[in-house]
């Protein structure tokens, strides 16, 4: 079988041409001109941060039960690939993530610890329910849960199922995504006093001058 | 195991070295066989039964709490006992009532037994005297109540579904 090779097409080639001519800076006038209007993409300031943090959410490496292997199947295996969505770069510290999953159930006990955890992680943030526990308690509806993660977290999207499959977390990322995208209004938040919560480790407060130093 | 006839030569035996009232009864069901043991006796039966018996039970498999609410005392405390010589198990329980849950620990006799009897006090509430560090274990310590008992509400709460919601109370109100 002859192998045969397909030719660039004319567009690319003169594409080419016209850019080692504009590198080389022997583009004037009309030309010039014409060149950067071709390659200008006007927009908002707020369009392209929001553009930059959708395709660049970090999550925290945090599982609280069995939904977490689900997670962990999402964010960690080259199968499902997070890194289309640019969300492949997990971290293990608060302070360097963007996103929480709450894979899993939330009991009273860890409730705290949660939002603690929560608090730390810098703004922007936001916080994914997956599967029935974290949203409702689900089938542990006992004493010894938070019937819904939204009691002390202002949750962004909520993914039913028990686990749910990897691709509906997928799925959730994405609804995220488009809601990082469309709607970066976060306003509601302040109901939860979710805002400046972030403890700085080493700024210390001043010291008050006591009278022993007077 | 021992048979029937092994269990009640186990709890004369017992009831030689310790007193007379120490065991309250034998129940041999399943190839088990228990004997059932006054509470305050528990740490002298378990004492013989470690040390002085003739087959010596040393290792303490399990501890466990159990409430039969119907009937009272309501409150169980069942030891499992092992002998790793003879390979067999012997379960030891003992009733305590609501009003009155003492047991003297045995936390002195098997170290494992310090969580065991923290376990069954969180759940079930019965107090472990002489116990080195009688706290809860799993629940938040301000939590109130002993949630496995079988009075103790189910808890959690019923889901908002769009059939019942206008009917059932919602937490942000």
């Amino acid at each position: 079988m002859e192998v045969t090779r397909s030719k660039p097409d004319d567009d690319f080639r003169i594409k080419q041409l016209r850019a080692q001519q504009m590198l080389r800076g022997d583009l004037e006038g009309d030309d010039l001109q014409e060149y950067v209007e071709q390659r200008l993409l006007l927009t908002k300031f707020e369009d392209a941060q929001n553009w930059a943090r959708r395709n660049a959410i970090w999550p925290l490496g945090f599982g609280l039960a069995c939904c977490a292997l689900e997670m962990i199947t999402v964010i960690g295996s080259p199968r499902n690939d997070l890194a289309r969505f640019g969300a492949e770069v997990i971290r293990f510290s608060p302070r360097q993530a963007d996103m929480l999953i709450l894979s899993g159930r939330v009991s009273i006990k860890m409730a705290p610890v949660i939002r603690r955890i929560y608090d730390q992680m810098l703004e922007p943030k936001w916080v994914i329910s997956m599967g029935a526990c974290a949203s409702s308690a689900g089938m542990f509806n006992n004493y010894a849960l938070v019937a819904g993660a939204d009691k002390f977290l202002p949750v962004d999207v909520y993914v039913p199922g028990c686990p749910p499959r990897p691709e509906a977390l997928m799925y959730g990322i994405i609804k995220l995504q488009d809601k990082i995208t469309s709607d970066p209004n976060l306003g509601w938040r302040e109901r939860y006093q979710s805002q400046g919560t972030e403890e700085y480790p080493n700024v210390r407060p001043e010291a008050e001058p006591s009278e022993q130093d007077a | 195991m021992p048979d029937a006839t092994g269990l009640e030569l186990v709890a004369q035996r017992v009831r030689e070295a310790v007193a007379d009232d120490a065991v309250v009864g034998t129940h041999h069901a399943y190839g088990r066989g228990s004997l059932e043991v006054a509470p305050a006796r528990v740490h002298d039966v378990l004492t013989h039964l470690r040390d002085a018996d003739e087959e010596p039970y040393g290792v303490l498999a399990s501890l466990h709490g159990c409430d039969y609410l119907p009937s009272e005392p309501r409150l169980g405390i069942h030891y499992e006992l092992l002998s790793m010589q003879s390979r067999e198990r012997l379960n030891v329980k003992t009733r305590v009532t609501v009003e009155d849950p003492h047991v003297p620990t045995v936390t002195d006799l098997f170290p494992t037994a310090n969580f065991h009897e923290r376990e069954v006090y969180d759940f079930f509430g019965v107090v472990f005297d002489g116990h080195p560090d009688m706290r809860r274990i799993l629940m938040p310590e301000d939590y109130e109540g002993h949630p496995q008992r079988r009075d103790f509400p189910m808890g959690g709460e019923p889901v908002l579904f769009t059939f019942n919601e206008h009917k059932l109370p919602r937490w942000y109100d």
